[in-house]
């Protein structure tokens, strides 16, 4: 994983979106966010990216919705979701769809990156 | 054992199924009684009615047969004396030797005779045979004289007259055309009249006696005065009842009533009275009395006793049915309770997680500026301070997360388990505490257990909840011994440990969500959950634990989730 890792932060909740950016951004990834599912669609279409950190939870088009439009787009980019919930229903959920893996908000940032990296790695 | 009963509302009390038992009681008896008491009542007077003229019927019976044997006795001697006057003539009977030897074929043919005579017209008695000398004696002043002269013929009373003997006079008038009547006179003693009272074959507490109509005896009798005494019966006919020739009353003489029968003669003034105590008239009817009472008694005592019984089995089944129903009431309240507090749980949780994501991070990017200036006053101070909010955020996420698992419990994954398997994985998450603290965990667990159908990951999350709590609860080098059985229709599984204990007082409390002793170490969910789950289960959870000794949590669970444990397993 070289330094410059893009990264597309798709996630309604700006706070936290914003600041999980910057936070990447200062060890050294580039990240990129998108608000809604669909601005996420839109950037893929026209950017490339190394891995997807996409939250379940959002208002309009659905965090598994976003997930099925993303894989079609590219099925063998990683996706790594972000769910809000203590169940893990809606992340088993994503994971047979085709997800990497999932995390619980709150995030730990170094379990992101640890993800990451091995998302890239057996990509 | 303080079984989980979540409060019950008391409106069954002792006092109500007490007062309802003796309604049932009272009214099942009044149903039962009051017409056997009408039958009872009914019969007696039926048969006291029936049996009486049943009893007295033949008495009536006796006294007018007897009082024709009596009318018999008195008419043949009246007869044979008539013919006598007709077949001889005055002069012929008022030759001495000729009467004689007429008196003497007299004796031999009937029985009683004393003695005959010849009474002129002026009473004169100028013929005589028997054993007395009368000869010569008037009897124009005697109501036998007069009487015959009116009547032509007549039976006297019993008197005593001239001869020590009682004795009964009869006569007859013989008219001649030529206005010279003449009147011939026998006299016959009383003994033939006790044959005939003794033939009535009466017992020994009963009386039969002559008596005239002006109330004086004219035989002997046992209880009512000796011949020709006042008799001590009132037999006036302001007292008779019926017929002229029956008499029936009862009188209380010798402190006995008593029925009497009495006879009148027709052809002179005598009656016949036979007298019987009730008691001896009435034997039967006592004894049919005594049988009715009896067997009203029994069948009494067998309908109180069947009453009390039945009403005892009808007010048991009606309390255990109330308990039941209030038990499944409660039961049914506490899962909606859990079920409301589990939605509102969810809704708090998600609404709190992004928040808490969003200071998680901003605390986090804090951190991470603070770690990247080098020349920062109070370096360390802020790092301290960031991380402190980290593990905060930490803690917050810990909580939320069990907020939300609490309230998404809800598919079960049904598998076939083993609970001790369960019991060891759970053991490998908490050896590391065990060690550090010196906790003497002590298994025993049956082998080979039986495999139930139930959900593992919940048992796991039920245990580990357990365990955890008797973790918190113990001393360092406290014991924590984990027992699991077989059982007919399931398997249980006992958490026991030697630490604090729980207060009486909030024992029956520990169920319920957010119910914590733990202060700010705990949410007040484990032990909720706990119970949400094995309910969830089919399954039963109870504490035991007293103060200072120990605690043992005791978990039964069915073979298959929908079937119920039977509580009288063990």
């Amino acid at each position: 994983m070289n330094n410059k890792t893009k990264i597309l932060l798709i996630d309604d909740e700006v706070e936290f979106i914003s600041t999980l950016a910057e936070r990447l951004r200062l060890r050294g990834y580039a990240p990129k966010i998108a608000e809604t599912g669909n601005e996420g669609i839109t950037i893929l279409t026209n950017e490339g990216f190394d891995v997807v950190v996409l939250d379940l939870m959002m208002p309009g088009l659905s965090g598994l919705e976003t997930l099925k439009q993303i894989k079609q787009i590219d099925s063998s980019l990683p996706v790594i979701l972000l769910t809000g919930h203590g169940a893990t229903k809606d992340g088993l959920e994503g994971l047979r769809i085709g997800a990497y893996d999932y995390l619980m908000k709150p995030l730990d940032i170094k379990e992101l990156i640890n993800k990451m990296s091995s998302a890239l790695k057996n990509k | 054992m303080s079984d989980k009963k979540p409060a019950l509302n008391n409106t069954t009390s002792p006092e109500h199924y007490n007062e309802l038992k003796w309604k049932v009681i009272i009214t099942m008896l009044v149903i039962a009684v009051i017409p056997l008491a009408t039958m009872l009542i009914i019969n007696h007077f039926q048969y006291k009615s029936h049996l009486k003229s049943e009893v007295t019927r033949p008495l009536y019976a006796m006294a007018n047969k007897t009082r024709h044997s009596f009318e018999l006795f008195l008419e043949e001697r009246l007869s044979t004396i008539r013919f006598i006057s007709t077949a001889y003539t005055y002069a012929e009977l008022k030759d001495k030797k000729n009467i004689e030897k007429i008196f003497v074929a007299l004796k031999k043919e009937l029985t009683g005779f004393v003695d005959l005579g010849l009474i002129n017209t002026s009473g004169d008695l100028v013929s005589y045979a028997g054993p007395y000398s009368l000869l010569g004696k008037n009897y124009k002043e005697q109501r036998s004289f007069q009487e015959t002269q009116i009547k032509g013929h007549f039976i006297s009373n019993v008197f005593m007259g001239y001869r020590k003997n009682p004795h009964v006079a009869i006569a007859v008038q013989h008219l001649n055309n030529d206005d010279n009547s003449w009147i011939l006179r026998a006299t016959i003693d009383t003994d033939h009249f006790y044959n005939l009272i003794n033939s009535i074959g009466l017992d020994f507490q009963s009386d039969a006696f002559l008596v005239n109509s002006d109330g004086i005896m004219q035989t002997d009798s046992k209880y009512y005065g000796s011949i020709l005494e006042k008799c001590k019966l009132d037999l006036s006919p302001e007292r008779q009842k019926g017929q002229a020739s029956r008499e029936f009353d009862v009188l209380n003489v010798m402190d006995e009533n008593v029925i009497i029968a009495s006879a009148d003669f027709s052809s002179a003034d005598y009656k016949l009275v036979l007298v019987k105590p009730y008691s001896v008239v009435l034997k039967s009817w006592y004894a049919l009395k005594t049988e009715l009472i009896l067997v009203f008694t029994i069948s009494l005592g067998i309908i109180v006793f069947t009453v009390f019984k039945m009403a005892g089995i009808l007010i048991d089944k009606i309390r255990k049915a109330d308990e039941k129903r209030e038990h499944v009431m409660a039961e049914l309240q506490h899962t909606q309770k859990l079920s409301s507090i589990g939605r509102l749980a969810a809704g708090v949780a998600h609404e709190i997680n992004n928040p808490l994501a969003i200071i998680n991070e901003k605390a986090g990017l804090l951190s991470d500026l603070t770690e990247i200036t080098d020349n920062l006053d109070n370096k360390l101070k802020f790092n301290e301070l960031t991380q402190s909010i980290i593990k905060s955020v930490e803690r917050c996420k810990k909580i939320t997360h069990r907020l939300l698992g609490f309230s998404k419990r809800i598919d079960i994954k049904i598998e076939p388990i083993n609970v001790n398997v369960i019991i060891h994985e759970v053991l490998e998450f908490l050896e590391k505490e065990a060690m550090y603290r010196h906790i003497d965990i002590r298994l025993e667990l049956f082998e080979p257990m039986k495999s139930i159908l139930s959900d593992f990951g919940q048992l796991q999350q039920v245990f580990l909840n357990l365990l955890t709590n008797a973790f918190a609860a113990v001393e360092d080098g406290g014991i924590i011994t984990i027992t699991s059985l077989n059982r007919k229709k399931g398997v249980i599984v006992k958490v026991a440990d030697n630490g604090c204990g729980i207060p009486e007082t909030i024992l029956s409390n520990i169920f319920d969500p957010f119910f914590s002793t733990k202060k700010e170490k705990g949410t007040g969910l484990g032990l909720s959950i706990t119970y949400g789950i094995i309910n969830k289960l089919s399954g039963q959870i109870s504490v035991e634990s007293t103060e200072g000794v120990g605690t043992v949590f005791t978990i039964k669970l069915p073979e298959k989730p929908n079937e119920k444990t039977e509580s009288e397993d063990e």
